[in-house]
């Protein structure tokens, strides 16, 4: 039983990372309906900028705040020029072709940093403080797992309000409504697309950086594998939800930690992309999401 | 008219293709082309094969699937597991293995293609990542993450085998091209055309959009099968990692260069990318280690993820777009004989 609660816990704090990454598709894939293959890369580069913060400052509070702040800004500058220079000139292309796109950027943001000298194919250490932890009640709790939980709870909370209350979260729900309609109601929708990208790879930033601290090891694939487990988070929950993705995040990570706790740790790979064609034979719109229908 | 242009085509394309064969056969049995070269002409038939199955089910059904790496693989272990634990002919074992691999085409096929195009897309290549789990795993089937080593060859002649490989090779990929160019032509293919046009106004028209979805992708499970049987018989030897999402992707971007919808294109661009990948980057990367002195590590995946991403902002009909080369119309001298709608 403490052995599954332990599970659990780990889970749920894997699970706030995928959460991150999965908000990043489902507002994308709200808005301009593309998967945008690229998320997982924006979230390495995160991850990477972090890495460059904190070895250059040493870990400490102040540092680990300004890492954060500095990568999701970097992130969201390259999620805006990904946008403008791949995906704006295709909008109103045949969806396929936008699709492959996506994967070319996923793959030049990934052999990119692999060739560039300073980051390099092989795998960095991520600086991280010590394995400091909380014995409760016989469950073992990480301080990183707590700053985890802690930071992707203040995001979500973040983007709640952003979306809910300011002018550009309704501006960016109209035109995730119907985009024609926005564009004659005066919204600018370029502006309004940009800012998506923007937010959805700040929130990556953040993730990537989480998840370094929890697994200190940086490369250039490792976005890959989380960015898919991401995507089927986004899919489970009901894509083009935002409250869907959050909750796709959390039973996906802790599905894949009962898996490695209980099942066998090869198998924890799998387990996402089983989940991702359950859901799409039993109810391929999610679990939070609407049931639309196609009109000619 | 139209029934004895498809038979023209398919006799001209059988004449063409033993003319062709008979030329490269010649140069490889005298040894006026030498081993390598005669490995770049295998591999460009076997991504020939599997481009094909790829174009079968992206170009020209309009789903994009990321994930035929993975039938290769199916169709590879089951091949080579057929021969090898058996005794089953060569012949045999590869039909056999795509057989097996259609049946997966199928299993994966049920729940994803009733969705929209996105959703073929991420589970095709999650099933890709399950199969290389599933492969590293199953450790006594096999032979896990260190490999299946010792695939019987072509041939059991060493000498023979460079020669034998090249025919077999060669026979599978006309007939490959063979028969789905006749598919396209075929009252089926019109209807995978149309879907790929408009799922919507093909549906209404009383086309059977699952069913023909369902057929070309299992189609395109069976031959990307008998392709994954080919390579591991060339290689004699598989691994897991042989099969990732890079090779997947590196598939896309033969099927896009070529033209999504062209035949003539996908062959076309196979070629180029075999030829490019063996024998121009290695010369490359040597070149710029001793002029340079600096190691281009993996430049050529940056290389094609830029062109992916250039072909589709500024020309993503690829090189032949849907148009293709017809001998028959060559003949006739007009040259490009634009076979598909318009777009």
């Amino acid at each position: 039983m403490m052995e599954f609660v332990q599970q659990m816990i780990n889970g749920i704090a894997l699970g706030s990372v995928y959460a991150l990454i999965a908000l990043g598709y489902t507002m994308v894939y709200g808005i301009v309906k593309l998967i945008n293959f690229a998320h997982g890369d924006v979230w390495m580069i995160g991850a990477f900028t972090g890495y460059f913060v904190l070895a250059a400052l040493g870990v400490g509070p102040l540092s680990i705040i300004l890492a954060f702040i500095v990568s999701m800004i970097v992130c969201a500058i390259f999620g805006i020029v990904i946008e403008k220079t791949c995906y704006k000139p295709l909008r109103n292309a045949p969806r396929i072709n936008i699709l492959i796109t996506a994967i070319g950027v996923s793959l030049l943001l990934e052999n990119g940093a692999r060739v560039i000298p300073f980051i390099g194919p092989n795998p960095k250490q991520f600086p991280t403080f010590g394995n400091a932890n909380m014995l409760f009640m016989g469950i073992n709790i990480s301080f990183v797992q707590v700053i985890e939980l802690g930071i992707s709870i203040l995001l979500m909370i973040l983007l709640n309000y952003i979306v809910n209350k300011t002018k550009m979260g309704k501006a960016m729900r109209a035109v995730s409504h119907d985009m024609n309609a926005a564009l004659l109601m005066g919204i600018n929708v370029d502006n309004v697309i940009s800012f998506t990208f923007a937010i959805g790879a700040a929130l990556a930033a953040a993730a990537g950086i989480l998840f370094a601290l929890a697994y200190p090891q940086v490369e250039p694939y490792m976005g890959i594998m989380p960015g898919l487990k991401a995507f089927v988070a986004a899919v489970l929950g009901g894509i083009g939800s935002i409250p869907g993705a959050m909750l796709g995040g959390f039973i996906l990570g802790t599905a894949e930690t009962l898996t490695k706790g209980f099942i066998s740790s090869k198998l924890a790979d799998a387990i996402a992309f089983g989940i991702l064609i359950i859901i799409l034979v039993i109810k391929p719109s999610g679990i939070l999401g609407k049931n639309q229908r196609e009109k000619v | 008219m139209q029934k004895n242009n498809r038979l023209l085509n398919s006799i001209t394309l059988l004449l063409v293709s033993i003319v062709i064969f008979a030329v490269l056969f010649l140069l490889i049995y005298n040894n006026i082309i030498n081993e390598f070269a005669g490995d770049i002409l295998k591999i460009s038939g076997i991504y020939i094969i599997v481009a094909l199955s790829l174009n079968l089910i992206t170009g020209f059904t309009g789903q994009l699937a990321l994930g035929q790496a993975g039938f290769m693989a199916i169709g590879a272990y089951t091949t080579a597991i057929c021969v090898m634990k058996f005794h089953i002919p060569l012949l045999a074992a590869l039909i056999i293995g795509g057989l097996f691999t259609a049946l997966f085409g199928f299993l994966i096929g049920f729940p994803t293609l009733r969705l929209r195009g996105d959703y073929l897309a991420i589970t095709t290549l999650g099933f890709g990542e399950i199969v290389r789990v599933i492969m590293v795993n199953l450790e006594g089937l096999t032979g896990g993450a260190a490999g299946l080593y010792g695939v019987p060859s072509f041939s059991d002649d060493f000498k023979l085998n460079p020669i034998m490989g090249f025919i077999w090779i060669f026979c599978f990929a006309v007939a490959t091209i063979l028969i789905i160019s006749n598919l396209i032509n075929s009252s089926a293919g019109r209807a995978i055309i149309s879907i790929r046009e408009d799922e919507i106004a093909s549906n209404s028209m009383g086309i059977n959009v699952p069913y023909y979805k369902m057929f070309a992708f299992v189609f395109s499970a069976f031959i990307a099968g008998i392709g994954g049987g080919l390579y591991a018989t060339h290689f004699g030897y598989l691994n897991p990692s042989m099969f990732n999402f890079l090779f997947s992707v590196n598939i896309v971007v033969m099927v896009v260069l070529g033209g999504l919808g062209s035949i003539t294109g996908t062959i076309i661009a196979s070629c180029i990318f075999a030829f490019f990948t063996m024998y121009f980057l290695p010369l490359f990367k040597d070149f710029a280690q001793n002029v340079f002195h600096i190691s281009i590590l993996d430049f050529n995946q940056v290389i094609f993820a830029t062109v992916l991403i250039l072909m589709m902002l500024f020309r993503p009909r690829g090189i032949m777009g849907t148009k293709e080369l017809s001998f028959v119309k060559l003949v006739k001298g007009i040259g490009f004989n634009k076979t598909q709608g318009v777009k």
